[in-house]
């Protein structure tokens, strides 16, 4: 039972991990994007969609190529949630719009568009197919030792996810790029004194945080739950979840991997112990609780390491006095 | 020694609008010298140093580097050029180690490895004898190593030549004397090296050559050793110049509000007002002489009640020996428990006793006049909120330097900016808008304020107009105490002359008037006796009438301190 | 130890700087905007983003029912949705009504600066308390005072949720952004844990109520709602305009330095104001639950929170003005649902996606309003650049 815990853990947290390691980035360049559970949503759409025309393309659809699938679905979940992303940056960054309500409505947005898509143009006949494959991991036998269940059921997105989150504390702390889009976050005019394209950066991690959160959404719908969509809702409220996430792991991606492991956890203990409905609600309220508690500690402590990026929900304008 | 002429202005003229900063320079920067540039606020030093920086760009004139035409565009066209320059207000990332904001933004194609970063800050700390900590992070820097970080950055950028604007003006002498030994290493390892200055005792230790401007032009350049303090300070600040300023002579001077002993500390940790006592009477203007940012700002802040003190007091005092009680000044509450303690005497000289007289007897014999006071009314208002002050009944009215950030809303109309201070006033929930609505006309009417409407946002007026609004507003409680800090700053010849008069007449009405100034010939035209403050202690207090403009100089540059102690006291 | 690439680093940097010089326009602030421009600019963006949205709506309505649409057709049911009935303008009245008390709650805080995204929460907390107090309650007591109970929990809820990050951004500047956002998911999870804690007979949903309903004025029992908020909207414009209080928030929200230097207890007003934005939010879930009766979900909120937030902002949290903006967001909510089923689409979807669209184009006006391009002739651009890197050197202290 811990095991399947653990895995199941692991899965939930993938989907949150891939949404905080979003928004953290776009956090970093100073963005504060509330429009993360519709790029998710977006995400998911778009990737969805290019596995139904892939599926449909197909004369034996149980022959599908895991690469293919793969690859397919990566491409078509970053158009779509690059695309989503880029009506955020536009409005933020070049027409230097409020953040907070340019986020509100992105999530509007996206989460109808992603349904609109969902349920007019991908009929999921063959997502069970895909899915399997698609979830593959290296070990498939559920009779097989907890450990290496543990680590290495998993399909391909949740190693993706946290090689990327590796990726990303040490960008972030050891090139130049991170140097500089932390630079960017914290105090732009600084960096634009010395140099550094303020709005190239904020851009490109607009950009590439809405590709990573888009991955969250399509793991979760084609892996987690082998390709079947109920509605935007659910990937929505991970969406929330995530944001959560990033202020609970103080803006570090290599936390991230445990906090989201521990968030995922929290979500699903309750069904894995079995216990009381009760139980499980209240379970599910911890993520926001901790969150809270941590949001209320770091601003107590005034650490400066744990603050959110300086210059967070903040336009920048270069001749602004 | 031979020469090497590194850098030529040739002839450089900028202006702002109307107002020119630099009229037709001509100066001459030799390869590793350390140039003093020597002025008073708002002679244009600054502006000159910006064009080479590349912030300014000249309207005419040339900039010759090695003998060459230089086109100097922006910050990173000077680095071109191999000029960086060290500006008063730091531009460093806060939450970064030093090394990180020393390679923020370098482009030399190198790989990012703070590990080789590092080394190389090590190598120039060993080669000019910094002390600094690569991997400290900025805010956990005190201002001088933040300062050295900035210096680094330049020198890790290749700089030849280093301008540093106002160096010393955060720094404790300790880490002057430092800094200067890390200036001279520099200087002899071949940089140039230009100081922004307008403190003359450090010009005199620590320059080779000293160019002094005044209202924009180039007064002249000196070999530090052949000239003297006093030489240097008549090249700064001319001859003297007589306004029409119309004095009026102090009219029954009393003392109003006695600072004794203030001590203040800044968020850097550095003392920002260091035992300040002095005396501001009624009937009479005191101004307050010093280089911007010795303190002044945070001296009428702790008066306003804005300003945490260390230690000290602050007493207001209203002359009331022998004379009535009032309601106008004090409750009920107050002139009962103040008959307590034995303050009041009635005419014939008999204590005054309120227990077991009812509420109607006592307000009978105030409103009659005849409880009369012992001593003086006193108040320490000291940690008092600015509300608290007023409810004391203390008409205490400022003019702060911020017009716009704090003594006036932007975004708000005259007549809301009107009821700043007065809203509360009443017990109805809602505002009254009308007596501010009739004291706004006024003032438009009265200070001449041009506006489309009484219902035009503040921010829109011109900087002139924007000040008689908030003069206007704080003249017109009848203050006993009239606080004002830069009030002529940017306005015009008009505007200003406005703005003293309207002093003069408040201190013939018999305000206490404290005026913060940066124009000598100002403070000595206007005002009865003149405060000089410098890094946040009184360096003397002078009769305006007889003081010189060069003595005033001298006192607002030194910083020697022991004698001047006694200074602070002796009012 | 000097960088060995300096020539090459000299060269690329006045590349850049000249690179920048050439910008064909740049983007100036503006001080002052004309209110026909204003006008003009949000009006143009609502044509563009209503026809765009048809377009969209007429491109990819399914084409299977036979009878194709036209623009005609999608304003026809734009309107019908909010005025073809009278029970539809009925709703649509309570509907624009309850965005209105809504905002009413968040503009006072947004006057402030504070930016209260907690407004999903606090009207939740509010419905939950209402309908607890009937749930427990109802037929135990007379219904006047069952509804004086309910509307007094209610209130109070609402505050209690919107002081909790107020005196936390009082006293430790804690960021109010994210607080009150994740204050609205522990305020869902709430209603979550009662529900499975009280509702015993395997349903999971709250069931109706049977007590503690406000009587009904008209046969929608929409009247009575209708009026509170249009009176609470008015008497909020007086609040803010008008009242010593309403004069603090503004000077607070303005500048804190201000409000300092004429003693303004700058803490007191951030709570005294969150105290009442709390209070309006749960009087709003009283109202939600009070109203019919009708049975309490996670989504009772409607997600008006967020809307009001839009409504609010456009409305440049002026209280008059948003009965134009609630009227507008109302109008379009409704009508796009008649779209959407006139347009025979499969789900609602489609709402979310015009609504989002619309969005868009009036939040990018504030860009139009604020700043202006300007082209960068040739004498001008020296200025610019001084400009630029002087405010750059001001900007960092």
């Amino acid at each position: 039972m811990f095991v399947s815990f653990l895995i199941g853990a692991i899965a939930i947290g993938t989907v949150l991990l891939y949404g905080c390691l979003g928004e953290m980035l776009m956090e970093k360049s100073g963005h504060l994007n509330l429009g993360i559970p519709g790029i998710m949503c977006m995400g998911t759409a778009g990737g969805c969609l290019g596995i139904e025309l892939y599926m449909n393309g197909l004369a034996n659809p149980e022959n599908a190529s895991w690469f293919l699938l793969i690859l397919i679905s990566i491409l078509m979940s970053i158009l779509f949630s690059v695309a989503t992303g880029a009506i955020y940056g536009f409005l933020t960054v070049t027409l230097r719009c409020n953040q907070n309500i340019t986020g509100l409505a992105v999530t509007t947005f996206g989460t109808g568009l992603a349904q609109f898509i969902m349920s007019s143009y991908v009929s999921r006949k063959l997502f069970n197919t895909a899915g399997k494959i698609i979830s593959r991991g290296l070990v498939n036998d559920p009779n097989a030792n907890g450990f290496l269940r543990v680590f290495f059921s998993h399909g391909f997105f949740v190693y993706f996810a946290i090689a990327l989150a590796i990726v990303f504390a040490a960008v972030l702390k050891r090139t130049r790029l991170g140097l500089h889009l932390r630079a960017v976050g914290e105090n732009p005019a600084a960096a634009d004194a010395d140099g550094i394209n303020v709005t190239a950066y904020k851009y490109g991690s607009i950009f590439v945080g809405s590709a990573v959160a888009g991955f969250g959404g399509l793991f979760y719908t084609m892996d987690y739950l082998k390709g079947s969509w109920e509605n935007a809702s659910t990937i929505e409220s991970f969406g929330w979840l995530a944001i959560a996430l990033v202020i609970f792991t103080l803006w570090k991606p290599n936390i991230s991997i445990f906090g989201s492991i521990l968030f995922g956890g929290l979500s699903i203990t309750a069904y894995v112990l079995n216990g009381s409905s009760t139980q499980n609600e209240l379970l599910k309220l911890l993520p926001y609780i901790i969150t809270v508690v941590v949001l209320i500690i770091t601003s107590i402590r005034k650490k400066r390491e744990n603050q959110p990026p300086a210059s967070l929900g903040l336009s920048y304008f270069r001749e602004e006095r | 020694m031979a020469k090497e002429v590194l850098i030529e202005f040739q002839n450089i003229t900028k202006t702002f609008g109307t107002v020119i900063a630099n009229n037709n320079v001509s100066l001459q920067i030799f390869k590793g010298e350390i140039l003093s540039v020597l002025g008073e606020n708002g002679c244009g030093k600054t502006t000159l140093m910006n064009m080479l920086a590349g912030i300014y760009y000249p309207d005419g004139g040339k900039i010759l580097i090695g003998g060459k035409e230089a086109v100097i565009h922006s910050p990173k066209a000077a680095f071109g050029y191999k000029i960086g320059m060290i500006h008063q207000h730091f531009k460093l990332i806060d939450v970064f180690t030093a090394a990180e904001n020393v390679v923020l933004g370098v482009k030399d194609g190198e790989k990012y490895n703070l590990k080789s970063v590092k080394k190389r800050i090590g190598e120039m700390c060993d080669r000019y004898g910094f002390h600094i900590n690569p991997d400290q992070k900025i805010y956990e820097m005190s201002v001088s190593e933040k300062q050295t970080v900035e210096i680094i950055k330049v020198l890790y950028r290749g700089a030849d030549i280093l301008i540093l604007d106002e160096p010393t003006a955060v720094l404790t002498p300790q880490e002057i004397e430092k800094l200067f030994a890390v200036l001279r290493r520099m200087r002899d390892d071949g940089k140039s090296i230009i100081i922004i200055t307008h403190k003359l005792n450090e010009v005199m230790s620590i320059s080779d050559r000293v160019a002094v401007l005044r209202k924009g032009e180039h007064i002249g350049t000196v070999n530090t050793s052949e000239t003297s303090e006093q030489a240097l300070t008549e090249m700064m600040v001319g001859k003297k110049i007589v306004l029409n300023i119309d004095r009026s002579e102090p009219q029954n001077p009393a003392d109003r509000l006695l600072v004794k002993d203030l001590n203040c500390t800044g968020p850097d940790g550095v003392k920002v007002l260091d035992h300040i006592s002095f005396t501001a009477r009624s009937g009479e203007i005191l101004g307050i002489a010093g280089i911007a940012g010795s303190g002044q700002r945070q001296l009428l802040e702790a008066i306003a009640g804005l300003q945490h003190l260390d230690s000290g007091e602050i007493i207001f005092n209203r002359p009331k020996k022998n004379l009535p009680v009032s309601f106008f000044h004090k409750t009920f509450k107050q002139i009962v428990a103040m008959a307590a303690e034995g303050k009041f005497h009635y005419e014939d000289g008999t204590p005054v006793d309120l227990s077991g007289k009812s509420k109607k007897e006592i307000r009978q014999l105030v409103n009659d006049g005849k409880i009369l006071f012992n001593e003086d009314d006193v108040m320490n208002l000291r940690d008092k909120t600015p509300l608290q002050i007023r409810e004391l009944g203390v008409r205490l009215s400022f003019v702060p330097e911020d017009r716009l950030g704090m003594g006036l809303v932007g975004n708000m109309d005259i007549v809301d900016n009107m009821m700043l201070r007065s809203y509360r006033k009443g017990n109805s929930v809602l505002v009254d808008r009308k007596k501010p609505q009739n004291l706004a006309d006024k003032i438009v009417k009265g200070l001449e304020v041009v506006t489309p409407d009484l219902h035009t946002p503040v921010r829109r007026l011109s900087g002139g107009n924007v000040q008689k609004v908030l003069v206007g507003r704080e003249i017109s409680y009848a203050p006993k105490v009239l606080m004002a800090a830069y009030p002529v700053r940017g306005l015009d010849i008009n505007s200003s002359y406005l703005i003293y008069n309207l002093l003069d007449k408040q201190k013939r009405e018999g305000a206490a008037v404290i005026f913060v100034g940066e124009d000598l010939d100002v403070l000595l035209g206007l005002c009865d006796r003149i405060l000089v403050i410098n890094s946040g202690r009184i360096t003397g207090i002078v009769d305006a009438r007889t003081i010189t403009k060069e003595e005033v100089g001298l006192l607002m540059t030194k910083t020697d301190s022991g004698k001047e102690e006694k200074n602070g006291t002796e009012n | 130890m000097e960088p060995k690439t300096e020539k090459h680093l000299s060269t690329d940097e006045k590349a850049i700087s000249k690179k920048r010089l050439e910008l064909p326009f740049h983007i100036v602030k503006r001080s002052n905007i004309a209110l026909w421009k204003k006008i003009l600019i949000y009006a143009a963006a609502l044509v563009g983003a209503l026809l765009l949205s048809a377009i969209i709506c007429v491109a990819f309505s399914p084409k299977s029912g036979g009878s194709s649409k036209n623009i005609g057709d999608f304003f026809k049911f734009l309107f019908n949705g909010a005025f073809g009935t009278e029970r539809k303008t009925w709703l649509f009245l309570l509907e624009m009504a309850l965005l209105l008390g809504v905002s009413m709650a968040l503009i006072p805080a947004f006057k402030m600066k504070f930016w209260n995204l907690g407004g999903n929460g606090q009207i939740l907390m509010g419905c939950l308390c209402a309908y607890a107090c009937s749930y427990w309650l109802g037929g135990k007591m007379p219904d006047w005072l069952l509804l004086i109970f309910m509307f007094v929990t209610a209130v109070a809820a609402g505050i209690l949720w919107a002081l909790i990050p107020a005196i936390f951004k009082a006293v430790f500047n804690t960021n109010e952004t994210l607080f009150t956002l994740m204050m609205n998911y522990i305020a869902v999870g709430i209603v979550l844990y009662f529900r499975a804690a009280w509702i015993k007979n395997g349903s999971g949903q709250y069931p109706t109520l049977k007590a503690g309903i406000l009587p009904a004025l008209d046969q929608y029992k929409a009247l009575l709602t209708v009026i509170i908020f249009v009176v609470l909207t008015i008497l909020m414009f007086v609040y803010l305009r008008y009242s010593k209080h309403g004069y603090e928030i503004s000077v607070v929200g303005e500048s804190v330095n201000t409000a300092k230097y004429v003693g303004i207890n700058v803490k007191a007003v951030i709570i005294r104001t969150m105290i009442l934005s709390g209070a309006i939010a749960g009087l709003v879930g009283f109202f939600l639950i009070a109203r019919t009766g009708a049975g309490l979900s996670d989504n009772s909120p409607n997600n008006m929170g967020f809307t009001a937030i839009m409504t609010s902002w456009l409305a440049s949290f002026n209280p008059l003005l948003m009965f134009l903006t609630c009227f507008f967001i109302a109008f379009i909510n409704k009508g796009m649902i008649q779209v959407s089923t006139g347009f025979k689409f499969t789900n609602n979807s489609i709402a979310n996606i015009v609504v989002g669209l619309i969005y868009f184009f009036v939040i990018a006006c504030a860009f139009f309003i604020n700043y202006k391009i300007v082209p960068r002739d040739k004498s001008g651009n020296k200025q610019d650049l001084e400009k630029k890197f002087a405010n750059q050197i001001k900007g960092v202290k």
